[in-house]
């Protein structure tokens, strides 16, 4: 267990998420306007969406099966019918002065997250419910000094409201839910994930209590919009409910807001008042009635989840949990991997495809979409450093120039001449020159300084260029040099 | 169930209604009646009734995930009060 000290005892977090996801779909739940991210203001907007009087919803199916295949993949039940709600509110983005969403019967219900967490260990965490529900407009508060400009174009788009049990104990299990999370949304493609885009947001409940006590007051920081700022946030909440409370005060419920800039949690009082929202069925929509052979035949489609394919790593190809972890964190990534693999030898290519390779991507920017090596090529390379072609150092340097040149690796493996030197005639004849020019340390190695080993093969391998292949290297000079 | 003027004053708020300090007792009233009408309907026997969503037989209709709509700006800003560089402009909201 993770604590945290206060001045008067230990103090335990204890952290409930509310993750909304945008649905991927290309038109709305409830109306046939487009989706798509970055239009000109109200361009993306139905009557339906501007709430102009008489216009009825009319259910996307794709959302619905999208929140359907999201609920398999949480292993969770998925409700044979649901009834979507008004949750009445008042604000300028919201036309209807209401959202459709689900309140007391959702599309989905209890599941589990299994979060992996950075010492290797693994937590599991319960998924309390799955909602959809239309997202609201976007209020723009800084582009004028006396009005608020609003643009409908999120108006309606769908939304899948995840909750989960409060079952997190510290700020990092957060930042590994919210990560889990993003991964299988995208395995599923049900979401992009893109937190910058607002397609993924995040409401935290954070309490404190004192170790096996039972649940403090909570506070809800709302929006907060990167996994970063989602453990920041909570990290100084729970630790501004420790002085409240060590001061002799009390939490008071209530909804906050992360401040960026200040990196500090601040009341939002506007809404305090906003919380009776009056929940009540929607009368312009029946209820979801789900066929239990249609919820059957998406299960059959859904693909090899990041947990299963982890699992597949390990036994198939003989992976490191840490090893096969990283690769399956992203599905491309994984993909990329195996087709590296095959036929091949699985340690090496998983060290490939996680070192140098995401390095030299990483460093330049680039996704594996647009990777100048691909996975064919750095196998090309791998082939050649197992069948002992070149030596794992030059293959490094062969490597930075199949990302440069986009060139397969033989062909630059023969243009520069880095083919390893296997002869052992031509590997004694360097070691020869090597020690008739450092001949006092030669004497000085046999006298004991066995340290100087090491020198030794520096030298031999800068006379070689690099090229000696290195296990002869060791093996002859430790044999020569004993000679004397 | 009765209705009290507090609770009179409480709904007018949340619906942004305003209701006249002088106007609440005979609401309240009124709302009374209104839900003692209704409440008539909890003296009818409905255990294992489901409850009912619709009065004809029907299921909820589905549309495909298609766009066919949108790209009217002009038809959906015509009535705002305000608007400036295609947003709708509202008094600003300070949060």
């Amino acid at each position: 267990m993770t604590y945290i000290q206060g001045e008067t005892g230990d103090w335990e977090m204890v952290i409930g998420l509310e993750v909304h996801a945008q649905v991927t779909s290309k038109a709305k739940l409830f109306s046939g306007a487009a989706t798509a991210f970055g239009a000109e203001p109200n361009s993306h907007v139905s009557f339906v969406d501007a709430a102009f009087p008489g216009m009825l919803p009319v259910i996307n199916g794709v959302c619905v099966e999208q929140a359907v295949r999201t609920g398999l993949g949480l292993k969770a039940q998925i409700n044979p019918v649901s009834v979507f709600d008004r949750k009445n509110y008042f604000y300028a983005d919201l036309p209807a002065g209401y959202q459709i969403s689900q309140y007391l019967q959702p599309i989905v219900g209890k599941g589990e997250i299994v979060l992996d967490l950075p010492d290797g260990s693994s937590r599991t965490v319960g998924i309390t419910r799955l909602h959809l529900e239309m997202d609201a407009g976007k209020s723009m508060h800084d582009q004028h000094p006396s009005k608020t400009y609003v643009d409908l174009n999120r108006s309606g788009v769908a939304l899948m409201e995840i909750v989960s049990e409060p079952d997190m104990r510290t700020a990092e299990e957060a930042g590994a839910y919210v990560r889990k999370l993003r991964t299988i949304l995208r395995y599923l493609g049900t979401c992009d994930g893109n937190m910058e885009e607002g397609s993924l947001r995040c409401d935290c409940n954070v309490s404190v209590r004192r170790p096996g006590q039972p649940f403090g007051t909570r506070c809800e920081i709302k929006n907060v919009n990167s996994v970063r700022f989602v453990q920041q946030a909570i990290e100084y909440e729970a630790r501004r409910q420790i002085e409240v409370i060590e001061e002799g005060g009390t939490i008071r419920q209530e909804t906050r807001l992360w401040d960026t800039a200040k990196g500090v949690t601040r009341s939002m009082r506007s809404k305090e008042e906003a919380h009776d929202y009056r929940y009540f069925p929607d009368p312009d929509l029946l209820p979801l009635v789900l066929d239990p052979d249609w919820i059957e035949s998406i299960r059959t489609t859904l693909p090899e989840l990041p947990d299963d394919k982890k699992q597949r790593f390990i036994t198939d190809y003989k992976l490191s949990l840490y090893d096969a972890g990283v690769l399956v964190a992203e599905q491309a990534r994984a993909d990329f991997f195996e087709a590296v693999a095959k036929g091949r030898d699985a340690k090496l290519a998983s060290n490939w495809v996680n070192g140098d390779f995401f390095g030299a991507l990483n460093k330049a920017g680039k996704d594996i979409q647009d990777s100048p090596v691909s996975a064919e090529a750095l196998g090309g390379l791998i082939d050649l450093i197992s069948d002992n072609t070149i030596s794992g150092r030059i293959a490094k340097e062969v490597f930075e120039e199949m990302f440069a040149t986009g060139q397969p690796a033989a062909g630059i493996v023969e243009a520069k001449g880095l083919r390893q030197v296997t002869d052992t005639g031509a590997i004694e004849t360097a070691i020869a020159a090597v020690m008739a020019k450092n001949a006092d340390k030669v004497a000085e190695y046999r006298s004991g300084k066995d340290k100087l080993f090491g020198f030794f093969v520096g030298q031999v391998m800068k006379q070689t260029g690099g090229k000696a292949n290195p296990a002869l290297v060791n093996e002859i000079l430790r044999a020569k040099l004993a000679a004397g | 169930m009765s209705i009290d003027r507090a609770t009179v004053a409480k709904i007018a708020h949340l619906a942004r209604i305003k209701v006249p300090e002088a106007e609440q007792d005979h609401l309240a009233g009124e709302l009374s009646k209104i839900l003692a009408f209704v409440e008539q309907l909890s003296e009818v026997d409905t255990e294992g009734v489901a409850p009912m969503s619709s009065a004809v037989a029907t299921t909820l209709r589905w549309r495909p995930d298609q766009v066919d709509d949108g790209g009217t700006r002009e038809a959906i800003l015509v009535n705002a009060p305000d608007r400036a560089e295609g947003f709708f402009g509202v008094p600003k909201v300070i949060e």
